[in-house]
């Protein structure tokens, strides 16, 4: 059942299954209800790539996997690479009619933690979307290396304390703010941009949706909040993803042709960010007094690119 | 339909020329690529193919040979044919994704033109990135020339493609000297050449959606071992299927190819064991001492590198006296490559000839017939005295001093 008939999450909590409950992936993992969602917002066939990392690790290990769908990992920065090679394959043999199912609809999609997107990765996405590969990357974002034990990666937010740069006496943890990785796709060529949260979960498969009926590739980067290592009870993870998106720590857009850029969730009432921060783990040495001004740059660069992302909709440049 | 082309019975390739002609008669369904030197003709020919319409497969230019390797794999798991072709740092740079190919178990043919790695950078041949890819789990095949380039191509989708044995294949052929040295080259015809190669027929594709795979799951102590036993396995029953791919290939081409290739070793005193060019070269020198001095010489030269033809080897060897193993790659303190492998194969004979280490050619230097022929005296040297008279690895065509190194238990 795909999930455009899918009216309620009860429904979609039967909705039939290409990615079963059966894994590894910690209690409270946003990446499940991320993936699940992408297989059941489509009847489509599916060939899914996947870089190495909590997902990969978590849901094919040998003899045992997790996917009822065409699936292939080979490292942990090609998978952009794989679902275009798989992709062009496709293009050769359907030309060729060499395919056992020639009239049935394929979908490439390929995931990745942040770790192999915003880093390793980059170069094999960057050059798979300037190729225009028929392809969705789908970026699982949990803002660290979690599958290893929780180290920094450039996507990884100011002030948080990680393993490679953990809060100490005489620092508060990471300097640097996330990469901008929606604005780096929208300018790569890539056809659809989006990003997405489980937590509003309609506004994400209409995305997924979107992607999957765009011709040429398309990026969605998805916040997988992660209960391990940004530090909350494994029950909170929609919670915690409830207060990123209505503080706009985590602002949810869509950017077509790389210029149309809608702002697709507009919270009621905004909380602020140390709401947020204050629920995790990783953000708590933030709210020692000597770490004031870090929270006040948090809530300074969220305003900002609020700001600058209600600009860019209506300039519609 | 792609067009076909009508060659002539003798056409005039280089290497890189017959690699690209090979791969557009084999109708290929994924070329995923990058340029490097000196295998970038290979791409270029395959381009120049695709932009006149005789390819109806899809050509990839990737943004690196890592991402080329990448494409590749997965490609093949989509149940294609595919080739590619690199050298030297790319190489290096796809060494990742080479063991990714062979432990999936993916049929790719990767043509290498054999160049030196750096640093000191350098684009001449040597066989630095042959040697770099010889625990990959590959079937390495090796070409001297043209010709052999050209055919050892059309046998490696075969090889490859086996269903018994679903492994990758690099051709190799050395840089410059095979890849970019214009010759006489006896193609088939495109549709004899097809017909050879025969249809590619998938097995656990992604694209059959009937029986959905997962392709690259992950093993810990609980399985690896067998995993990869089993594609020690696979590699080592490609011998018998590299045999009748060979004889197969005789009856439609009348040139006959063996696992190793051997040339008047029947009363050879002192033989030559080299890779790529050199054998033609060794081939040379042999005949002229044998017809100069009376030196009774032999070449042989592994056709295959892995499966390491361990048992034709010692076939080849065992009735010399005396034997030197060419390595035409740095060997970074340890003796060569091929002389470890050479010595493990004699050890098992009854006469164990003696065995010395030549390492030549390190970035393209050229090794001439005159070296050779000094080789050929030096091992006759050792045969007539029974003993080794050097020390055990010599480097040849050096600047400056003399470099040798590891002594027999005598001090030599």
């Amino acid at each position: 059942m795909a999930i455009t008939s899918v009216k309620n999450l009860k429904e979609f909590s039967t909705s039939n299954d290409r990615f079963e409950g059966a894994h590894l992936l910690c209690p409270g993992c946003a990446h499940s209800m991320i993936v699940r969602e992408l297989m059941n917002c489509t009847d489509d066939n599916l060939v899914i790539s996947t870089n190495t990392g909590c997902l990969e690790v978590s849901t094919a290990v040998y003899p045992y996997t997790s996917w009822d769908t065409s699936w292939i990992h080979i490292g942990f920065e090609n998978a952009a690479t794989a679902a275009a090679g798989a992709e062009a394959m496709y293009k050769a043999r359907k030309r060729k009619g060499t395919l056992k199912n020639p009239d049935a609809p394929v979908k490439f999609v390929a995931f990745g933690g942040d770790g192999s997107t915003y880093d390793i990765g980059f170069q094999w996405l960057s050059g798979a979307v300037e190729r225009g590969h028929n392809f969705t990357y789908i970026c699982l974002d949990n803002e660290n290396y979690a599958n290893t034990g929780g180290q920094r990666s450039s996507a990884t937010p100011i002030g948080a304390s990680t393993t490679t740069a953990p809060a100490g006496r005489v620092s508060y943890g990471e300097k640097r703010n996330k990469k901008d990785m929606l604005a780096i796709m929208a300018a790569n060529g890539a056809s659809y941009v989006a990003q997405v949260a489980p937590n509003k979960w309609k506004n994400m498969a209409q995305a997924f949706q979107k992607a999957l009926s765009t011709d040429g590739p398309c990026y969605i980067n998805a916040m997988s909040a992660c209960t391990t290592e940004w530090k909350f009870d494994p029950k909170d993870t929609i919670n915690i993803s409830d207060l990123a998106t209505d503080s706009l720590a985590f602002p949810l857009y869509e950017i077509i042709n790389g210029t149309e850029l809608n702002i697709t969730y507009r919270p009621k009432n905004v909380l602020p960010v140390k709401d947020y921060l204050a629920a995790q783990g990783r953000f708590k040495h933030l709210f020692k007094p000597e770490n004031a001004h870090v929270l006040e740059e948090w809530q300074k660069r969220v305003d900002e690119k609020w700001e600058y992302l209600q600009r860019r909709e209506e300039a519609r440049v | 339909m792609a067009e076909k082309i009508d060659l002539q019975e003798i056409e005039v390739w280089d290497g890189n020329y017959a690699a690209a002609q090979a791969m557009r008669q084999a109708q290929i369904d994924v070329v995923a690529a990058y340029p490097i030197t000196p295998s970038t003709p290979i791409v270029e020919g395959y381009a120049n193919f695709m932009a006149d319409g005789y390819i109806d497969g899809e050509f990839v230019m990737v943004e690196s040979e890592h991402a080329a390797m990448s494409g590749c794999v997965g490609a093949a798991a989509a149940g294609g044919r595919v080739a590619t072709a690199t050298s030297s740092q790319g190489f290096a740079l796809m060494v990742e994704v080479l063991y990714q190919a062979s432990g999936m178990r993916l049929p790719i043919v990767l043509n290498v033109a054999n160049r030196a790695l750096a640093a000191p950078l350098n684009v001449r041949g040597d066989h630095s990135d042959m040697y770099l890819g010889r625990d990959s789990g590959w079937v390495q095949i090796d070409a001297f020339n043209a010709q052999e380039v050209y055919d050892m191509n059309l046998c490696a989708f075969r090889v490859g493609e086996h269903h018994d044995i679903r492994l990758p294949v690099m051709v190799h052929q050395d840089g410059f000297v095979t890849s970019h040295t214009a010759q006489n080259v006896r193609p088939l015809s495109d549709d004899d050449a097809y017909k050879f190669i025969g249809e590619y027929k998938p097995m656990d594709e992604l694209l059959d959606f009937s029986r959905p795979v997962t392709h690259g799951a992950q093993t810990e102590e609980d399985w690896h071992f067998e995993h990869k036993a089993r594609q020690h396995k696979a590699l080592m029953d490609a011998r018998p299927v590299i045999e009748s791919v060979f004889a197969e290939f005789e009856k439609v081409s009348g040139r006959k190819y063996k696992r190793v290739e051997s040339y008047m070793i029947e009363d050879a005193e002192v033989i030559i064991v080299a890779l790529g060019s050199t054998v033609e070269s060794a081939r040379l020198a042999a005949q002229q001492l044998r017809d100069e001095e009376g030196i009774k010489a032999g070449v042989v030269g592994p056709r295959v590198i892995r499966p390491f033809p361990f048992d034709a080897i010692r076939d080849a060897l065992e009735n010399c006296k005396a034997i030197g193993a060419m390595d035409r790659s740095c060997p970074g303190g340890a003796l060569g490559m091929l002389f470890n492998e050479v010595s493990a194969a004699v050890y098992t004979t009854a006469k164990r000839p003696l065995v010395t280490n030549y390492i030549y050619g390190l970035g393209g230097r050229d090794l001439a017939i005159v070296d050779i022929k000094a080789i050929f005296r030096e091992l006759k040297a050792n045969a007539d005295a029974g003993k080794i008279t050097t020390q055990i690895q010599q480097f040849i065509g050096l600047r400056g001093p003399k470099l040798a190194f590891f002594e027999t238990r005598e001090g030599k």
